[in-house]
C-alpha cells in the first residue's frame, strides 16, 4: 500500500488496462451509430416521398457507376489506414506516412466525387427543398461527407506531424484511434451505398 | 465481488494480437470482391425478392469484416465490443420501430 | 525534460497558463473540482433566471384574464422556463456533481480527459448565452421545449438571398442551434465520464464496490451517450427545415411532422432519466449516512438503475398516445411504461429499507432525501396513470401533466440535488451549510412546492389546458390558480433563503473537517476542500463502505470505532511532490468559442454567412489544433 506509486498522469495505469483515448473513441463511435441511424431512418421513411417532383427519384437521379467507383476508393482507404497502422506498430515511419497520405488522398478523392455528384444533382434540379426525399438524401450524405472531411484533416495532420518529427509519443495508438474513426466513417458508407443507392431503385 | 472484472488477461499489454499486412490485404480484396458482387446484383436481372436480401447480406458481411478485422474488434477488449454493439443494436431497434410506426 | 518543456512553451502563441488562483485560473482550469464549481455557479444562475420566469407565468395565471404578459411574451417565457430548467439548470447541476464528486468517489486524481471536461463546460456556458442572446435578436424561442413541428418548422427564405431571417425563423434557429451547442457539451462529457468510471478507479474499486452515486453517473452517462445524438439529428433536421427549405417536417411537401415527435421523444424520454438518476444517486449516498446503516439491497439498487436505463429507451411513444398511432402501438408502449415503474419502485423500497431500523438523524440533506422519496412517489404514481391510454387521452395537454412532471423533476430531481448540495457543500468549501436556514429552506420549499403543484392535478382533471396564456372566469379554476401563485412565491422565498445561506456559510459557516457527516465512502477521506490532486495517496479499496470500515469494526452488529491510526491509513502524512496534474489550458475555451461563433452564421445569408462560419471555423480549428499539439501537462514527455 505504502509503495503504491503515484501515477504521474492518468494514462499510465488504468483500471481495465485499456487506453483512455481508445475507449473514448469507441464510446464516441457507439454514440455516432445513433446519429447515423437516425439519419438513415429519416431517409428510409422518405425514400418514396417525392413531393411535387416525382421525376426526381432514386432510379432517375443516381449515377451508379460513378458512385460505385467512389465507394470502392473509400473502401480501399480503409485498407490504407490499417497498413499505416501496421507501419506505425513496426516502427516503419516511412511506410506509415506513405499510407497515411494515401488514405487522406483517397478520402479527398471520395469527397471531390461527392461534391461533383451534388453539383450534377443541383443542375438536374434536385435541391434541398425539392422533396422530403431530396432533403433527407442531402442531409444524410452531407453529414457523412463532413465526417470524411474531418477524417482527412486528422490524417493529414498526423502525416504532417510525423514529417516534422513531432509524432513520437504513443504514435501507434494515435494512428489506431484515428483509424478507428476512419473505419467507422467507412462502414457508414458501406450501409449508405446499399440502402441509399442500390436498393431503392426499382 | 470477484476481482476478475477489473483486468482482462489479454488486454493489458501494449500490443495485443493485430493481423499482419498479408491478412489486411486479403480482407481488402474480399471487400472489393463483395462490392463488385453488389454492383453486379444491381445490374443483373435478378428479382427484387432475391436481390434485396442478398444485397443486405453482402452489406452486413462487409460491415462485419471491417469492424472485426480492420477495427480489431475481434481481438480487442470486450468493453470496446460492448460499447460498439450497444450503439449498433440500439440504433437498429429504435429506428426500426420508429420507421414502422411512421410508415404503417 | 525541462528543456523540452520550455521549447514547447515558447512555440505556443499563448504562454501555457500556470495560474492556480484568480480570474485566469478559472478560465483555463482543467481541475475537475473547479470545473464542477463553475457548473454549479452557472447552472444555479440559470436556475434563478428560469425560476423568475416561472414566477412571471404564475403572476399571469394568478387570476382569470391575466394581463401581466401578452400571448407572445407568455409563449417565450414558458418555453424558456422549460428549456432553461432542463438543459441549463438541472442537467448542468447534475454535471456539477458528476464533476466534483464522482472522481473523488472512485479515488481518481481527475477525470480521464481533463481538457475535454473544460470544453464541455465552456460549450454549455456559451450555448446558454447563445440561446439567451435571442432576447436582443428578435425574441426567444416560443414553441415549447418540445417545439413540435410543423409549428416550429415553417420554411425560411432563400438561403442564397443574403437576407436576415424573419423573427419566427430566428427564434427556431436559436432553439435548434442553441440546444445543439449545449447538447454537444453533454455528449462530450458523457464520453468523458464513461471512460473515467470504467477506467480510472482506485485499486480494489470493482464495479460492484462503486458508490451508488457513481453507478448512477455511469448509467446517466450512457443514457446521454446514446440519447444526445438523436436530439442532435432532430435539431439539425429542424435547422435545415427552417433555414434551408428542407422538407423533413413539412406536411404540404410530403414530410411528416410526427417524425419530429418521434425523434424528440426518442431523446426526450431518456432525458427525464438523465435528469432523475443523478438525484437518485445522491439520495442513495445521503440516506445510509444518516441512517447509520449500509445501503439496503445495493445490487438491486444498481441493477434497477441499469434496468431504468435500458427501459428508458423503450417508452418514448407514451408521450404521443394522442397522435393516433393505433391501438397496437399504444398498447405496447402502455405496457413498457408500466414496466418501467417496477425498477423505479424497487429503488423506493431500497431507500425505505435503508431507513428502516436505522439510527436516524435529520440534518437538512436527510430532510431533502426523505422529501424526494415522498414527492417522487406521488409523481411516479401519477406517471403510471399516464400509461393508461384512455386516462391519458383525458389529460393530454392539461395541467395534470404539468403537475406530474413537476413532482418528478422538482419534487424528485431538484430535491435530490438540494440534498446533494447540503451534503457535499462541506467537501466543496470546507464549511458546513447553516442548519437553521437549511431547515427553513426545506420546510418552506416543501410547503410551497405542494401548494404550487398539487392543485394542478385537480385543475388538469377539470380540463385546464397547459401552455395557454390565460383562462376566462367561470370555469371554477380561480381558487386553485390563486393558491398555486401563492405557493410559487413561497418557493421563491425558500430559494432566496438558500442563496443567503450559501453566501453566509461560505464566509462564516462551521469549519467542516474532512469527514463531518461520519460518512461511508472515500471522498470523505481527503481534505475539505480537496487538494488539486485529490488524494496524497490513492486509497486502496477493499469494500463498498470503505471509509466506514476503516473507522469502525463491528461487534455483534454494533459499530465500534477503530482508534485513530489503527487502520494504518490515517497516519500517513505524505508529501505529494511527485504527482503531476494536467496543466491548465486556454484551448478548450477557444474551441468552444469558435463553435459558438459559427452558430451565429445561420442567421445571416450569403457573404455574411460565409464570413461568420469562416471566423468560427478558424477560431475553432485554432482551438482544436492548439489542444491536440499541446501535451496534457508540460512535464509529461
Amino acid at each position: 500500500m505504502a509503495s503504491e506509486p503515484a501515477a504521474p498522469t492518468p494514462q499510465h495505469e488504468t483500471t481495465l488496462g485499456l487506453s483512455n483515448e481508445k475507449m473514448g473513441m469507441w464510446a464516441m463511435i457507439g454514440s455516432e451509430c445513433l446519429f447515423f441511424g437516425a439519419l438513415i431512418a429519416a431517409y428510409l421513411i422518405y425514400v418514396n416521398a417525392f413531393g411535387d417532383a416525382p421525376e426526381i427519384n432514386p432510379s432517375t437521379i443516381y449515377d451508379i457507376p460513378f458512385t460505385s467507383v467512389s465507394t470502392f476508393i473509400l473502401l480501399m482507404s480503409s485498407l490504407g489506414v490499417v497498413l499505416a497502422l501496421s507501419g506505425a506498430q513496426q516502427g516503419d515511419d516511412r511506410r506509415m506516412r506513405t499510407w497515411l497520405l494515401a488514405t487522406a488522398l483517397m478520402g479527398a478523392t471520395f469527397l471531390s466525387g461527392q461534391i461533383y455528384e451534388f453539383t450534377v444533382f443541383m443542375e438536374e434540379g434536385m435541391r434541398m427543398s425539392t422533396s422530403p426525399f431530396t432533403t433527407s438524401f442531402y442531409v444524410l450524405t452531407g453529414f457523412h461527407g463532413v465526417h470524411v472531411g474531418v477524417g482527412v484533416l486528422m490524417l493529414l495532420t498526423l502525416w504532417g506531424r510525423s514529417l516534422a518529427g513531432k509524432l513520437e509519443r504513443r504514435k501507434s495508438e494515435i494512428v489506431e484511434n484515428v483509424g478507428l474513426y476512419w473505419h467507422f466513417v467507412d462502414i457508414v458508407w458501406i450501409i449508405i451505398f446499399t440502402v441509399v443507392y442500390l436498393i431503392p431503385a426499382e | 465481488m470477484a476481482d476478475t472484472e477489473t483486468k482482462e488477461p489479454h488486454a493489458s499489454g501494449e500490443e495485443h494480437h493485430h493481423p499482419g499486412v498479408k491478412e489486411y490485404v486479403e480482407i481488402g480484396v474480399i471487400l472489393a470482391v463483395l462490392t463488385a458482387i453488389e454492383v453486379g446484383l444491381y445490374y443483373a436481372d435478378v428479382p427484387r425478392q432475391v436481390a434485396v436480401p442478398a444485397l443486405l447480406a453482402l452489406t452486413a458481411a462487409k460491415f462485419v469484416l471491417v469492424v472485426l478485422w480492420f477495427m480489431h474488434l475481434r481481438f480487442d477488449s470486450r468493453w470496446f465490443r460492448r460499447l460498439f454493439w450497444t450503439g449498433v443494436i440500439a440504433a437498429s431497434l429504435l429506428f426500426f420501430v420508429t420507421t414502422i410506426l411512421l410508415t404503417f | 525534460m525541462a528543456a523540452t518543456a520550455e521549447s514547447d512553451t515558447s512555440r505556443n502563441p499563448f504562454r501555457r497558463p500556470k495560474a492556480t488562483t484568480g480570474f485566469w485560473s478559472w478560465l483555463t482550469t482543467t481541475d475537475h473540482k473547479k470545473i464542477g464549481i463553475l457548473y454549479f455557479v452557472t447552472a444555479f444562475t440559470f436556475f434563478i433566471i428560469a425560476g423568475l420566469q416561472a414566477l412571471l407565468i404564475r403572476v399571469q395565471l394568478a387570476g382569470p384574464d391575466g394581463q401581466a404578459l401578452n400571448p407572445d411574451q407568455y409563449n417565450q417565457i414558458f418555453t424558456m422556463h422549460g428549456i432553461t430548467m432542463i438543459f441549463l439548470a438541472l442537467m448542468p447541476l447534475s454535471a456539477g456533481f458528476f464533476n466534483f464528486v464522482m472522481p473523488l468517489q472512485i479515488g481518481a486524481r481527475d477525470v480521464a480527459f481533463p481538457r475535454l471536461n473544460a470544453f464541455s463546460y465552456w460549450v454549455f456556458l456559451f450555448g446558454g448565452i447563445f440561446i439567451y442572446s435571442s432576447i436582443f435578436l428578435g425574441g426567444m424561442p416560443d414553441g415549447g421545449w418540445f417545439n413540435y413541428a410543423p409549428l416550429s418548422s415553417q420554411v425560411g427564405p432563400d438561403p442564397m438571398a443574403g437576407t436576415i431571417v424573419d423573427a419566427h425563423v430566428s427564434r427556431m434557429l436559436f432553439y435548434s442551434i442553441g440546444l445543439q451547442i449545449v447538447g454537444l457539451g453533454s455528449l462530450v462529457s458523457s464520453v468523458n465520464f464513461v471512460v473515467t468510471i470504467l477506467n480510472m478507479r482506485a485499486p480494489g474499486m470493482t464495479l460492484m464496490r462503486m458508490p451508488v452515486f457513481t453507478w448512477m453517473t455511469l448509467v446517466t452517462s450512457f443514457l446521454m451517450l446514446f440519447a444526445m445524438p438523436i436530439i442532435g439529428v432532430a435539431l439539425w433536421q429542424l435547422m435545415f427545415d427552417v433555414r434551408f427549405g428542407g422538407n423533413f417536417f413539412d406536411p404540404s411537401a410530403g414530410g411528416d411532422p410526427i417524425l419530429w415527435q418521434h425523434m424528440f421523444w426518442l431523446f426526450g424520454h431518456p432525458e427525464v432519466y438523465i435528469l432523475i438518476l443523478p438525484a437518485f444517486g445522491l439520495v442513495s449516498e445521503v440516506l445510509p449516512v444518516f441512517s447509520r446503516k449500509p445501503i439496503f439491497g445495493y445490487a438491486a439498487l444498481v441493477f434497477s438503475g441499469i434496468a431504468i436505463g435500458f427501459l428508458g429507451f423503450g417508452v418514448w411513444a407514451h408521450h404521443m398516445f394522442a397522435v393516433g398511432m393505433g391501438p397496437v402501438a399504444n398498447a405496447a408502449f402502455a405496457l413498457t411504461t408500466m414496466f418501467i415503474a417496477v425498477p423505479t419502485g424497487v429503488k423506493i423500497f431500497n431507500w425505505l429499507g435503508t431507513v428502516w431500523g436505522g439510527k436516524l438523524t435529520f440534518p437538512t440533506p436527510m430532510l431533502f432525501a426523505l422529501g424526494l422519496i415522498g414527492m417522487f412517489t406521488i409523481g411516479g404514481l401519477s406517471g403510471v396513470t399516464h400509461a393508461v391510454v384512455p386516462h391519458n387521452y383525458q389529460h393530454t395537454d392539461t395541467y395534470y401533466v404539468v403537475a406530474h412532471f413537476h413532482y418528478v423533476l422538482f419534487g424528485g430531481a431538484l430535491f435530490g440535488l438540494f440534498a446533494g448540495m447540503y451534503y457535499f457543500f462541506p467537501k466543496m468549501t470546507g464549511r458546513m451549510l447553516g442548519e437553521k436556514l437549511g431547515k427553513w429552506h426545506f420546510w418552506l420549499i416543501l410547503i410551497g412546492f405542494n401548494a404550487t403543484f398539487a392543485p394542478m392535478h385537480i385543475l388538469g382533471l377539470q380540463g385546464m389546458p397547459r401552455r395557454v396564456d390565460t383562462y376566462p372566469a367561470g370555469y371554477g379554476w380561480e381558487f386553485w390558480n390563486a393558491v398555486e401563485t401563492a405557493g410559487s412565491f413561497l418557493i421563491a422565498v425558500a430559494v432566496l433563503i438558500f442563496v443567503i445561506n450559501v453566501v453566509i456559510s461560505r464566509r462564516s459557516g462551521v469549519v467542516a473537517g474532512d469527514d463531518p457527516w461520519d460518512a461511508r465512502t472515500v471522498e470523505w477521506l481527503t481534505t475539505s476542500p480537496p487538494k488539486p490532486h485529490n488524494f496524497d495517496e490513492i486509497p486502496q479499496v477493499t469494500s463498498r463502505d470503505e471509509l466506514w470500515n476503516r473507522k469502525y469494526t463491528s461487534d455483534h452488529g454494533k459499530p465500534i470505532r477503530v482508534p485513530a491510526g489503527g487502520s494504518g491509513e490515517a497516519a500517513h502524512e505524505h508529501e505529494a511532490h511527485d504527482i503531476h496534474m494536467p496543466d491548465p489550458s486556454f484551448f478548450p475555451l477557444v474551441a468552444a468559442l469558435g463553435i459558438t461563433i459559427a452558430g451565429y452564421g445561420v442567421f445571416t445569408g450569403g457573404i455574411a454567412m460565409a464570413a461568420i462560419f469562416g471566423l468560427g471555423l478558424v477560431v475553432g480549428l485554432y482551438g482544436f489544433f492548439g489542444w491536440a499539439f499541446e501535451p496534457p501537462s508540460e512535464d509529461d514527455h
